[in-house]
């Protein structure tokens, strides 16, 4: 333990250097599971959420509030909800699906489903003030309207979408239950840390724990600068 | 010409997962794969990254291992979620058998626990012999102590030991008597930390890198014997169960071979287990 910090940080600092293969098989898997999830979870959420921002009718504030306390989903209960359903003893067992990459990206989907859907149909509700008017005398209409305003939410949308996934990436509990954290197969950069950590190789535990965020830092830079290239207004900012 | 490079941005956050997921499923799905029902022990002291990739050149067949505690790793496997179920609790085990959830038990392998103390001995207890006369000892000197309180293969052991010394530790739970619900390697950075003894499997002991001022202070009592076995899970129950390329495993574990490998693994110049399949003891 003696000198840990400065241990751990030459530690992931060299990790990084040499590209080590075992590391970079984990951190792909994580970005496969994470990025995977974070966009199925986007196809569902966001037209969910403009038509929770722009249409009215019966029980729709009950859905937006309960998506908003589903963003206060423990990922370990999500995790152990999805276990029970993909056991072969469970209603989805026959599928076959537990402890492969599939089940965690189904974790990881419902998981970020609620932020996607809660935060999205807030940007879009306080964008239609602006745009209520222009739409109606266009006329844009229906499934037109939830494009149109998807489209100019778009940046905005982007911030959400960071933040699932930096949910999705971020979290431990539902993959390492769903998951199993099996080497070379559904083994992901947080299950690794924690693994490293009751193997008592706390360096090499904040290693990953750095590369890990590293990581999530290059996903950032990268959505940023081409979101910049595209678009005039630094929306990403709100 | 900013419309277009928003289409690009979205075009390539929607084309890289896919093109991703190509390769996901390739080298372990490569040949027939099994999933192990184990216990942190056997993972974390580096055994199963020692054993399985020589069994995987041998037979072609991928074993996924899942390294949990040992009520865990027997529930998921009472469940149907595995092929091989490899613990260390004996009762546990032949309770699994008896319900029908698994056949063929054999033994593996054993090591044994020791109880793990700060060098200054607290307690007073370096050096005895009765592994229950020393967590009683602690319990009069309200020493810290941490239990794995997770149902595993150590803390059914613990509980077992606290019981022959004619003490409940319960009623102490959160003041000396310290409950982690978590794996060994945890366990034991937690006693670093705290300052606190702890009892351990010696394999995941002597694998343990974080063991700060913690050092042996009991070994060798007999009721600190712990063996490890392998069953399969009954196909019977669960027609899933991939019963050959399982039961090779388990041949090749408690065959020559896998038994004379274990005994090969050493860490520190230590041998970790000892191989005893198809011994009397």
């Amino acid at each position: 333990m003696d000198g840990g910090f400065t241990q751990a940080f030459g530690e992931a600092l060299s990790m990084l250097a040499r590209l080590d293969s075992g590391v970079l098989e984990i951190v792909a898997l994580s970005l496969k599971v994470s990025l995977t999830s974070v966009l199925l979870a986007g196809f569902i959420g966001l037209p969910l959420a403009a038509m929770l921002a722009l249409h009215r009718f019966a029980g729709r504030q009950g859905i937006i509030v309960l998506f908003s306390a589903l963003m206060g989903l423990p990922p370990v209960l999500l995790g152990l909800i999805v276990y029970l359903l993909l056991s072969r003893s469970g209603p989805l067992g026959v599928l076959g699906l537990l402890y492969t990459p599939t089940a965690m990206i189904i974790a990881q989907t419902l998981l970020v489903l609620p932020i996607i859907t809660a935060l999205g149909q807030r940007v879009i509700a306080s964008l239609w003030e602006e745009y209520a008017e222009l739409m109606r005398s266009l006329q844009v209409r229906g499934w037109r309207l939830i494009g149109a305003m998807l489209f100019e939410a778009r940046f905005a949308l982007m911030t959400v979408m960071l933040a699932a996934f930096g949910r999705a990436i971020a979290e431990v509990g539902a993959v390492m239950i769903v998951g199993g954290n099996i080497n070379h197969f559904t083994r992901v950069m947080t299950t690794a840390i924690a693994l490293e950590t009751s193997r008592g190789n706390l360096a090499l535990a904040v290693a990953l724990g750095c590369v890990l965020l590293a990581l999530a830092l290059l996903v950032n830079i990268l959505v940023h600068v081409l979101t910049k290239l595209s678009g005039e207004k630094g929306a990403l900012a709100t | 010409m900013k419309r277009r490079l928003f289409v690009c941005l979205l075009a390539l956050l929607f084309l890289f997962p896919a093109w991703m997921s190509t390769a996901w499923v390739s080298p372990a799905r490569a040949g027939e794969s099994i999933i192990l029902q184990s216990t942190t022990s056997t993972q974390n002291s580096g055994l199963l990254d020692w054993l399985l990739p020589k069994f995987t050149q041998r037979t072609g067949i991928t074993v996924k291992v899942v390294a949990v505690g040992t009520g865990q790793a027997l529930k998921n496997a009472a469940r149907g979620d595995g092929d091989v179920v490899l613990v260390h609790a004996r009762k546990a085990e032949e309770a699994f058998l008896k319900a029908g959830h698994g056949v063929d038990r054999r033994d593996v392998m054993y090591n044994d626990f020791v109880i793990v103390c700060p060098k200054n001995d607290p307690a007073g207890i370096r050096g005895m012999k009765s592994a229950a006369a020393a967590l009683r000892r602690i319990a009069e000197t309200k020493t810290p102590f941490v239990s794995r309180g997770d149902d595993s293969g150590t803390h059914k052991k613990e509980l077992a030991l606290w019981k022959q010394a004619g003490i409940d530790p319960h009623p102490a739970s959160g003041t000396w008597y310290r409950e982690a619900g978590r794996g060994m390697g945890a366990t034991l950075n937690m006693a670093v930390a705290m300052g606190a003894c702890t009892l351990t499997d010696r394999a995941t002991w002597i694998s343990h890198e974080n063991r700060g001022d913690l050092t042996i202070v009991v070994e060798g009592d007999p009721a600190l014997f712990n063996q490890y076995g392998v069953m399969l899970v009954n196909p019977k129950r669960h027609p899933h169960v991939k019963v050959k390329a399982a039961r090779a495993f388990i041949d090749w574990l408690t065959g020559p071979e896998g038994q004379k490998l274990i005994a090969q693994y050493r860490l520190r110049g230590q041998q970790l287990f000892f191989p005893n399949a198809g011994k009397e003891h």
